[in-house]
């Protein structure tokens, strides 16, 4: 497919222009508020509510039997809730521990659900077909009306973050001090725990109950790498979210049997993969070369300093020595003769011939200055 | 009963017990979620090995797929390395592309062959009595019987060989470091053993109910007993009680078995999380009802101890100088001094109280104990 | 153990609205495991006052019950005579520092704002004002040229001074502090106990937890010292006896020589 059809497509294309509309709401709301779950630690909760939602929309469906998704979301939520909830009062009043206690909520709640999952598409009732698109995903299934749910209801998710803006970050950061200052630091957490709940079910029917906790981790981990500041976390975030959720849907929809979650969780990884090797200062390409260039420097000062006990050894400050004694001196580690070649270039150094070295007169002012500045470190 | 169905529920119940011994030792050294992570993980290694050998049960592919489940562990902790992401969010951002990759070439290439996108996740334990190992043309019953049968024995060895090391590298890792055994082998080792079992449990019950075979039992057990070795056997019977109790749900709604068998783990885990002897909610309920008096009783001892012999004391003993400064209730303080003077600790003296000695004496061994 | 207080400072002797904290019969548990028996503690306003106790004394959970923060089992406590939720503006509170995630992403400047947070009240942002008095704050504790920095990048000492320039934007009356010297060097002490002297001679009340018990009679005028229950409180000279230090650390006072009247002089070592 050429990218000028797909964007004609985009815009003109009916099914096309709703499910990128449906992602890029998706994308948004789950990475945003994903943003707070990754700062507190709840990167994992929110695989268990995922997972604890699908009983929510089974029972939704069962009881109302309808396929709309407001109803369904509202299961969906108010089930997430009570894995939520399992989870905290077992680690509150038992000393089983929080990641057992996910994964306990996540499976059983998982397996129930299959359980009602199956039993709804043995029932004769020709409306119940398609539930099944909750687990993986199905992008090319969101209708105009779903598309508007999502988006008033994300919507709303977002506007209230903004509004709670320093509340949540109080929240985030430092819970105690926000209590001391006043502030109801439970029902704030409450509230949070809730759009995280909303942000998730928005996205269970295109992404699925199965990888929608990547949806959540996975733009804010990317995010993280590339700023230090909460509000543009959260932006970069719902921008990656958005960018791998309309991609991904793209691709799903128009290539055949390419199921929607997996094609958008390999979207967001991708990105960041690439925000953990490449993103300036914290990336590890960037780590890397800075070690490097660390390593280099401390070499060329170690010989420099070197030099000049050396030299201190004599009256002459500026007496020469053999490059062999300095080979020795840095304990076979190489490069002296490249680093003599940087500190002649910086005028510390002169060869007095083919393998002898002496400091010059700046270069014993450098050496006395750097090691004032390792004592005054110690 | 059939002879395929109890052969389901003989399969069920190896499946259950297989899983439920490494399980303990997740529950224990809180890596349960390493276990969600490798069972999504070894999706990808089943179906590239599937690609070479076509034979779900065949061992060949069970370790291959199962090294899938240790990289994932060692990716996790590379990433954790890298100290760019927290440890939760490692482990929720690797497993997810692992079993992405593994779901979409499912879909695109396995389409119609053994493995489907929804086995995935259901498992097929209704087909495995179909599949008979066959050995000089006798047929000596269903591979995955033999499959699991392996597994499980091979769990058992392990554990059992190992017990000592693992129970020290579980409760105290320093001292097993410090004793010489290397707390990484064996942790490596038990992921091996998770990947292992969560590779051959993947034909019956699918990628994620291995998670509740592997986590529910042991979690209840661990409310139900403090010995390794008896906490090991409870989750043993709790998941064969599970899948068992699970089939005949199954049956029952005409649903699906493994989900089933999932959802009767959570079941038995909510009966043991309630009625637990020690440390169930209604024990503990009970329990702090019972110290909320003796507590209170030996509060207002030691409050009476405090100011005997200070300037206050008159104010400080009056019974209505309780409500004020213990913020306690009225009828609340007079079921305290009741319960106090009944034991002997105070008397009543036109609504002074004064400690006994046996009161004095009680207080004085209250703070001691701290 | 003895039951008897020394030098505790009679509540009659007085005024009860000098007081800048009262906490009458305290009593604090854990899941039924007390961990403050029955605590009457008085901090008389305008004072500098030391918490001291061994390890797992209680201390933190007394700053934190006293900011209303964990759940008393009995006993009040009152904030120049009102209980501490009608009274949280005129409180200030440094953590440990070890209680927040460091990596959090956020800058200094921000960090020490969030003190402003209370007065602003609900949804209202911080503007100019409170970036205003962030950076006067930072200037105060020396920390004036890491403001725009993210958290991470600091030291153990200078994450210290954050949380002080935090408390001291919220311009309480009473300051609670938990364990502010830990992780700081020598300089970065001094500088901070002389800001906490200077808090002091403007009226404003100081509790901090203190672990260095022979900087105590130089750096404090009042102290507490704890273990489950009150020891003993009141000035330094009266209080901070080695009959006292004895009681609060059991057995393991063996390292306090005796020397002079009140012992205090040659404490040579730091505890916990
Ligand atoms: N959240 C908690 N749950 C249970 N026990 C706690 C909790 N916090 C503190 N404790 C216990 O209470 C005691 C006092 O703790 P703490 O106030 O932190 O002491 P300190 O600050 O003097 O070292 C310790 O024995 C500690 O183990
Ligand atoms: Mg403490």
């Amino acid at each position: 497919m050429d990218l000028g059809a797909l964007f004609y497509d985009l815009f003109f294309d009916y099914t096309l222009r709703t499910v990128a509309l449906g992602s890029a709401v998706l994308g948004i709301v789950s990475g945003a508020l994903g943003a707070y779950a990754v700062l507190r630690k709840q990167s994992l909760l929110g695989d268990a509510m995922s997972h604890a939602a699908l009983p929510g929309i089974a029972i939704a469906f069962l009881l109302t039997g309808s396929k709309a998704s407001l109803v369904l979301i509202l299961g969906a939520a108010i089930a997430g809730w009570i894995g939520t909830l399992f989870i905290m009062s077992i680690v509150r009043l038992t000393r089983i521990k929080f990641d057992s206690a996910l994964g306990l909520v996540l499976s059983v709640f998982f397996g129930f659900g299959l359980v009602l999952l199956t039993i709804i598409q043995k029932m004769p009732n020709a409306n119940q077909a398609g539930l099944d698109k909750f687990l993986f995903g199905q992008a090319a299934a969101l209708l105009e009306r779903d598309v508007i749910t999502m988006s008033i209801l994300g919507s709303i998710a977002i506007i209230t973050m903004m509004v709670f803006w320093k509340e949540f970050k109080l929240l985030s950061f430092d819970p105690d001090f926000g209590a001391t200052l006043g502030f109801p630091m439970r029902l704030l957490d409450i509230l949070l725990t809730t759009l995280i709940v909303l942000a998730i079910v928005l996205g269970l029917q295109t992404v699925g109950v199965v990888l929608m906790s990547a949806m959540i981790v996975a733009p804010a981990a990317a995010a993280r790498q590339w700023t230090d500041r909460l509000g543009t976390m959260v932006f970069l975030s719902s921008i990656f979210g958005a960018l791998a959720g309309i991609v991904g849907a793209l691709l799903s929809s128009s290539i055949q049997r390419l199921p929607t979650g997996p094609t958008i969780v390999l979207c967001i990884s991708a990105i960041v993969i690439v925000s953990l090797f490449f993103a300036p200062r914290r990336g590890l390409v960037w780590n890397w070369i800075r070690v490097r260039r660390n390593r280099g420097r401390l070499h060329i000062e170690a010989i420099l300093e070197d030099l000049y006990s050396l030299a201190s050894a004599h009256d002459n400050p500026e007496h020469a020595h053999s490059i062999a004694v300095l080979r020795l001196m840095s304990s076979g580690k190489g490069g002296v003769d490249k680093s003599l070649k940087t500190l002649e270039e910086q005028g510390y150094v002169r060869s007095v011939n083919s393998d002898q070295w002496a400091l010059t007169k700046a270069g014993v002012e450098q050496a006395q200055n750097l090691m004032k500045i390792r004592e005054g470190n110690n | 009963m059939g002879f395929e169905q109890f052969e389901i529920q003989l399969i069920a119940s190896v499946v259950a017990a297989a899983c439920a011994i490494p399980g303990v030792f997740l529950v224990l050294r809180s890596m349960a979620m390493m276990s969600d992570a490798i069972s999504h993980a070894i999706l990808l290694g089943i179906v590239l090995a599937f690609f070479v050998i076509p034979d779900i049960s065949s061992p060949l592919l069970i370790i291959g797929a199962a090294l899938s489940g240790v990289l994932t562990v060692s990716l996790v902790e590379l990433l954790n390395k890298t100290r760019l992401v927290k440890e939760d969010a490692s482990i929720g951002l690797v497993f997810p592309v692992l079993f992405s990759i593994g779901v979409i070439l499912i879909a695109r290439y396995a389409w119609n062959v053994h493995l489907d996108v929804h086995a995935v996740l259901l498992g097929e334990l209704a087909f495995a009595p179909f599949d008979r190992l066959i050995i000089f043309g006798n047929d000596i019953g269903p591979k995955s019987l033999y499959v699991m049968g392996t597994i499980l024995i091979i769990n058992l060895f392990f554990i059992s060989l190992f017990y000592k090391e693992i129970k020290i590298a579980t409760f105290d890792a320093g001292l097993a470091a410090a004793l010489g055994f290397s707390p990484g082998l064996i942790h490596y080792g038990l992921m091996s053993l998770v990947s292992v079992t969560a590779v051959g449990a993947f034909d019956a019950v699918g990628s994620i109910l291995v998670v509740a075979l592997m986590i529910a039992p042991p979690a209840a057990a661990y409310l139900l007993t403090d010995n390794l070795t008896k906490m090991i056997l409870i989750s043993v019977v709790l998941g064969v009680i599970s899948s068992i109790s699970g089939f005949w749900l199954a049956i029952f709604l005409d649903a699906n078995i493994a989900g089933a068998m999932a959802t009767m783990a959570g079941v038995l885990f909510v009966l043991v999380f309630l009625f637990a002897p020690d440390r169930g909610i209604i024990a503990i309920a009970r329990r702090r009802s019972h110290q909320r008096w003796e507590f209170a009783g030996k509060m207002l001892a030691i409050h009476l101890l405090n100011h005997e012999g200070t300037q206050d004391e008159e104010r400080e003993s009056q019974i209505q100088h309780l409500e004020e400064n213990l913020r306690w209730k009225e009828s609340f303080a007079r079921r305290v001094v009741h319960y106090s003077a009944n034991n002997g600790f105070l008397l009543v003296n036109d609504d002074r109280l004064v400690l006994t000695t046996r009161g004095r004496e009680y207080a004085k061994e209250s703070i001691v104990d701290n | 153990m003895h039951l008897d207080k020394v030098g505790s400072l009679n509540k009659g002797d007085l005024d009860m609205s000098e007081n800048a904290i009262e906490v009458e019969d305290l009593t604090v548990a854990y899941q039924e495991k007390p961990v403050l028996w029955d605590i009457d503690l008085t901090v008389p306003e305008g004072v500098l006052m030391a918490i001291v106790g061994p390890n797992g004394a209680g201390k933190t959970t007394l700053i934190k019950a006293i900011l209303n923060l964990v759940k008393t089992a009995a006993g009040q406590i009152k904030i120049y005579g009102k209980t501490s939720s009608d009274q949280k503006r005129l409180v200030g509170y440094v953590p440990q520092r070890g209680s927040v995630d460091w990596d959090f992403p956020t800058s200094v400047k921000d960090v020490v704002m969030m003190g402003r947070y209370g007065a602003l009240g609900w949804i209202r942002r911080p503007g100019k004002e409170e970036q205003k008095m962030a950076l006067s704050a930072l200037d105060k504790v020396g920390m004036l040229q890491y403001a725009e920095r993210q958290i991470s990048q600091l030291s153990g000492g200078q994450q210290q001074r954050v949380f002080l320039a935090r408390a001291l934007v919220q311009d309480a009356q009473v300051y609670l502090m938990d364990e502010p010297f830990q992780g700081v060097d020598a300089t970065t002490e001094r500088a901070i106990v002389s800001l906490l002297q200077e808090l002091r001679k403007s009226g404003k009340t100081v509790v901090v937890v203190h672990h260095d018990l022979q900087t105590v009679p130089e750096y404090f005028d009042w102290t507490a010292l704890l273990n489950v229950r009150l020891i003993a409180s009141g000035p330094v000279q009266e209080v901070f006896t080695e009959e006292n230090l004895r009681l609060t650390y059991g057995g393991r006072v063996s390292f306090l020589k005796h020397n002079g009247e009140n012992g205090v002089s040659n404490i040579g070592q730091r505890t916990g």
